[in-house]
């Protein structure tokens, strides 16, 4: 049971997770399941629930923190178009894997968050877009849906309201930039993902050109305790602009790697020594990528650093999905460093000229410097390619191909320059 | 690869009648048939193995879409296959998470257990070795999909077991 004192809480999205079968509809029924579901269907309505959505401070939990309440906000209300609602379950981004627990443990919290979301932006078809590799996961999803649609929670006057809502699962077949938003809706009307130029942003124009919300899982299965306990109670949890539970996927170098979920702003370091038994070598990190490996990387010095948006954008990088991956002393940062360049390489869809030759070029410098034929010349193009793929792109990919690179040159110079030519014994 | 499609190589195929019911339920869950095109190519690619022209073909004219559509689909999307794969795919992921926990030296392990690089099929036909992109199981690594299933935590010795399973049919791995 989730508290509704809100310095009581140790779970929102993960509070019965570890509760054997709780995919299957009775039991997660017997758990609370859709209990508060009624209330939201007859005693609310959508510019009460997103007011509360905007209070409980609540920030899109698949990347970019964007305020949920705020992105609800942006869909027209008096529009003679549908308005689709999208869960974005692409999950892709390297060192993230919450999505895949909730996905397979609990299908019906996010069934649950999907109805009522529906619900306030007055949706009539929402589709779940789950990464095609998760095909347990899309089966788990889908016996969930049809359970939930012959207990008359889906399809047709839900519970006996006015209001009806299909859901429809839809899977991926293996392209990472289709967790963008755009490019998932790309691919949603069965194109290949390449994301779109915004403004029109999917709010006012996106799904068949549509009004359209696309929400993270873990987004959407946080609405049942914020519309139960109100926004105020989810605002109280965590630390201000940063607030309520959020899921770390730590990996890498931990004794105990797993999802987590604690209150934003857990110092860093307790998290890992506390949940995740300490690094496998060492006292400090050599790296930490606190947020997916799109993020900049941040050295032991910031092993405190508060897991909360501002003060890792302030200790110069990102949340992002609470993907934390640790790397200790044994790292080999170069190799891991190539190894990244050849994913965005291979994931970059091709459409902007500075992605998809930048990407290409990064991995083939990578690979060169690894092999100990680059010189100290090529060090300084490395960065200023980096720098120049940055902010050039309709989308986020080449910032997130460049960010490695530049951490790698910033907190290893001298680890780089082990590497170089005329450092290498006969290389060349 | 040649860009002209040689219509004299593409025998005949076609869909179920079950097969095309479902396709007549998919595309009533979407806004326009278009949508039901990555369902469909699961659905040819589990049924026929793979994506050869003429199931693109047999796609196009089921949704009534043009066969460049589906071309540009299918080759945009790393899990649809133009070319036959071995009975079971295992999918090696060497991405960040697994590299720091082995996965590098067990991709190596693997090759040299069958015999084969990766990208490559066995001469039995039996196993395709791939390298793949995370699989989003960083907490279990090293992870490797076998035909769709994650095997998770994976060391030599377990892959070796499994390798060995599944060639003296102990295991199916999911295939029927």
């Amino acid at each position: 049971m989730i508290s509704s004192d809100p310095s009581k809480v140790t779970a929102i999205c993960f509070d019965r997770i570890n509760i054997p079968n709780m995919h299957i509809l009775d039991v997660a029924k017997k758990y609370g399941a859709y209990a508060f579901l009624p209330t939201v269907l007859q005693e609310m309505d959508g510019p009460k629930i997103i007011s509360e959505v905007k209070t409980s401070g609540l920030r899109g939990r698949g990347g970019a923190g964007f305020p949920t309440g705020l992105k609800w906000s942006f869909v027209p209300r008096n529009t003679n178009k549908p308005t689709y609602l999208l869960c974005n379950a692409d999950e892709g981004e390297p060192g993230t894997f919450k999505d895949r627990d909730l996905l397979r443990l609990d299908p019906h919290l996010l069934i649950e968050g999907m109805i009522m979301a529906g619900f306030a932006l007055n949706v009539r078809d929402a589709y779940i877009y789950i990464r095609g590799e998760f095909l347990h996961e899309a089966n788990v999803i889908n016996a969930a849906i049809a359970e939930a649609y012959a207990a008359g929670l889906l399809g047709e006057r839900i519970l006996g309201t006015n209001y009806s809502l299909d859901l429809t699962v839809h899977r991926g077949a293996g392209a990472y930039i289709c967790g963008e938003e755009t490019a998932l809706i790309e691919s949603l009307e069965g194109r290949a993902g390449r994301p779109r130029f915004k403004p029109p942003f999917p709010a006012v124009e996106g799904f068949y050109q549509s009004p359209t919300v696309v929400n993270n899982v873990e987004s959407l299965t946080t609405i049942p305790a914020i519309l139960e306990h109100g926004g105020n109670w989810h605002s109280q949890i965590g630390v201000p602009n940063s607030t309520g539970m959020k899921i770390f996927s730590v990996s890498g170098h931990v004794n105990k790697p797993g999802n987590y979920e604690v209150p934003m702003g857990m110092p860093l370091h307790v998290l890992i020594e506390e949940y995740c038994g300490g690094l496998q070598h060492g006292d400090v990190p050599k790296v930490i990528i606190p947020g997916g490996s799109s993020t900049p990387w941040l050295g032991p010095e910031h092993y405190d650093v508060p897991m909360a948006y501002d003060e890792l954008h302030k200790a110069g990088s990102m949340l992002g999905s609470g993907a934390v991956i640790i790397m200790d002393e044994t790292a080999d940062v170069v190799a891991i460093t190539r190894r990244l360049s050849h994913f965005y390489a291979h994931e970059s869809c091709g459409q902007c000229t500075p992605c998809r030759e930048g990407t290409g070029w990064l991995e083939r410098v990578m690979l060169r410097l690894e092999a100990g034929r680059c010189n100290a010349q090529d060090l300084v193009v490395l960065e200023e390619a980096s720098r120049h793929m940055d902010g050039r792109t309709i989308c986020a990919l080449a910032a997130g191909a460049a960010a490695p690179i530049l951490s790698l040159l910033k907190m290893f110079p001298d680890e780089v320059r082990s590497y170089l030519t005329e450092s290498k014994v006969g290389g060349g | 690869m040649s860009t002209t499609v040689d219509t004299t190589q593409m025998s005949a195929v076609a869909f179920s009648a079950q097969q095309q019911e479902d396709i007549r339920a998919l595309v009533t869950r979407y806004p326009q048939p278009l949508s039901a095109l990555l369902p469909v190519l699961h659905m040819a690619q589990q049924h026929f193995g793979y994506l050869p022209m003429n199931v693109q073909q047999l796609v196009a004219d089921t949704l009534n879409v043009t066969l460049m559509q589906v071309r540009e689909v299918v080759t945009f999307y790393t899990m649809f296959k133009e070319q036959p794969t071995g009975t079971y795919l295992m999918e090696v992921c060497t991405n960040v998470s697994c590299m720091l926990n082995g996965a590098v030296e067990l991709l190596d392990h693997m090759c040299n257990t069958l015999g084969i690089q990766p990208g490559e099929t066995t001469p039995d036909g039996l196993f395709t070795l791939a390298e793949v992109e995370c699989a989003g199981a960083c907490g279990s690594a090293p992870v490797v999909q076998v035909n769709n299933i994650y095997h998770e935590k994976v060391t030599a010795e377990t892959m070796d077991a499994l390798i060995t399973n599944i060639q003296t049919g102990a295991e199916t791995g999911g295939v029927a």
